[in-house]
């Protein structure tokens, strides 16, 4: 079999695969903002909730958060008569941004205590209310310093969806598999996926760098 | 309280104020007054409690003991029948409405521009329209001198039209007093001066309140009304310039003017 005859199936995985990295990925960073913001709380409950989520969350492996949702949820929703049975697509993208989430609410933390006391005895002095300081002083200084470590969370994202082809979701790295069993050709199928996902890491990279660029603009201005 | 005694009463009073960090106390049982209109320029070396004043009085740092007024209501407690309760955040941020300070270090907000500098709490906590902060805003540059620097961002800007903007920026507020904290002494020498001439152009403003922190003593003696030397938490000696620098009564405050003003000797 022509190599060039796996590349149809294969662009169609690598799209599922696209997909999947930009949902989990922009789901995962509202998670970040959320549960970052909400570890800096001096609310308890919400604090204590995140700190919660966070811990789980990165000291669990995402496989098993992702077979945990997928298998073990739907089976403990039916026993408190809850129907918790998600298709592949949402386990999935869940469990990668839950996942991504966790690690990125601790860089949100960190950006949002990296920002210097004296902007926020400015805003004092200037009156702001604790919100308007937080979204008008902080966040605006804080999220460009968030970019780099975002960008490489958002690699490591991409490359992390190869882990719901084991919940027989069609992606790139389950149709890499399909088409080896098939053709035991292993050596093309893989160096092709390997270029597939190499190729999409440069273009996601490129894509956070223009949004870092665009987030810290104010700071290139006259440079 | 009527309008007439309320107008008598000092602006700021501080009775019988402690502060503490840790161990160290760094203002001790201070009893201070400013008048409304007045010019007072706090001298003394440092960790004498000269910043920590200014500080309290910006709601940046909470007191131990005491009591601080600010137009004739207590700035960290709020009545509570005949006896004091701490404030809420409510009553600090009424408060806060009355001051405005210009800091050290400056402290602008980098990802704005100058103008946004100037609009944006006017805009944001006092509810002002943004055509009228602009307009307002470009008034204040124009004070500043700095006009054509409206568009640009902070770290375009030297040390001292930084400063200048800083200036603006609290006065956007239209405090009654102004709170200056060693506003040159992060700047280098040569910019020192277009700092010094927009405060002075302030201290022409009877209705102003100001309390400055500086080392400047050439400055201090032209535009203050009164010179406050504080040493370890407290006032040592207090009077018009004239005296303060030219007969000093403390021989701690002689040594003190001594050294500043003559270092070589």
């Amino acid at each position: 079999m022509e190599w060039t005859s796996y590349l149809a199936p294969l662009s169609q995985g690598a799209w599922v695969t696209v997909q999947l990295t930009v949902y989990s990925t922009i789901l995962g960073g509202l998670c970040a903002f959320v549960f970052g913001l909400g570890k800096l709380s001096h609310n308890p409950l919400l604090k204590g909730f995140s700190v919660a989520y966070i811990e789980i969350f990165r000291g669990t492996s995402l496989l098993v958060q992702l077979f945990w949702i997928y298998f073990a949820l739907p089976i403990m929703g039916q026993a408190i008569g809850l129907d918790l049975r998600f298709p592949p697509v949402v386990a999935g993208v869940v469990a990668l941004a839950l996942n991504i989430g966790a690690y990125g609410a601790e860089v949100v933390r960190g950006a949002v205590q990296a920002v210097p006391k004296e902007q926020y005895e400015a805003a004092t002095a200037l009156n702001f209310t604790s919100r308007k300081r937080l979204w008008r002083i902080t966040l605006p200084q804080a999220i460009p310093e968030m970019m780099p470590t975002f960008g490489n969370l958002a690699v490591q994202n991409l490359k992390d969806t190869a882990l719901v082809s084991l919940i027989s979701l069609g992606d790139l790295a389950f149709r890499a598999e399909q088409i080896r069993n098939f053709t035991q050709d292993s050596v093309t199928v893989y160096t092709l996926v390997l270029f597939m996902y190499f190729g999409m890491a440069l273009v996601l990279t490129a894509c956070m760098k223009l949004l870092e660029r665009y987030v810290g603009r104010w700071r290139a201005a006259g440079r | 309280m009527n309008d007439a005694t309320n107008t008598r009463d000092p602006i700021i009073k501080f009775d019988k104020v402690v502060k503490r960090f840790g161990d160290h106390v760094v203002l001790d049982e201070l009893d201070f007054e400013v008048q409304r209109g007045e010019k007072v320029t706090i001298i003394g070396p440092s960790g004498s409690g000269k910043s920590t004043v200014l500080r309290i009085l910006m709601t940046l740092e909470e007191i131990n003991d005491g009591v601080v007024y600010v137009g004739g209501e207590p700035l960290w407690h709020q009545r509570k029948g005949d006896s004091l309760a701490p404030a809420s955040e409510q009553h600090l941020r009424q408060m806060r409405s009355q001051l405005g300070m210009v800091f050290q270090q400056f402290n602008l907000f980098p990802h704005m521009t100058v103008l946004r500098n100037l609009t944006e709490a006017p805009v944001q906590v006092l509810g002002v329209s943004k055509a009228e902060a602009r307009k307002r805003g470009m008034e204040l540059l124009e004070m500043v001198g700095l006009t054509d620097q409206a568009n640009k961002y902070p770290h375009q800007l030297s040390g001292g039209q930084q400063q200048r903007v800083g200036i603006a920026r609290a006065l956007a507020m239209r405090p009654k007093v102004m709170l200056f904290d060693e506003p040159t002494s992060a700047l280098d020498p040569e910019l020192v001066g277009e700092v010094l001439n927009v405060i002075r152009s302030l201290a022409d403003e009877h209705d102003l309140t100001m309390l400055l922190v500086t080392h400047e003593m050439h400055f201090a003696r032209q535009v203050s009304d009164r010179i406050c030397f504080f040493d370890q938490g407290r006032i040592k000696e207090q009077g018009k310039p004239e005296e303060i620098f030219t007969a000093p009564k403390e021989e701690r405050t002689r040594a003190f003017l001594k050294a500043v003003l003559d270092p070589d000797d």
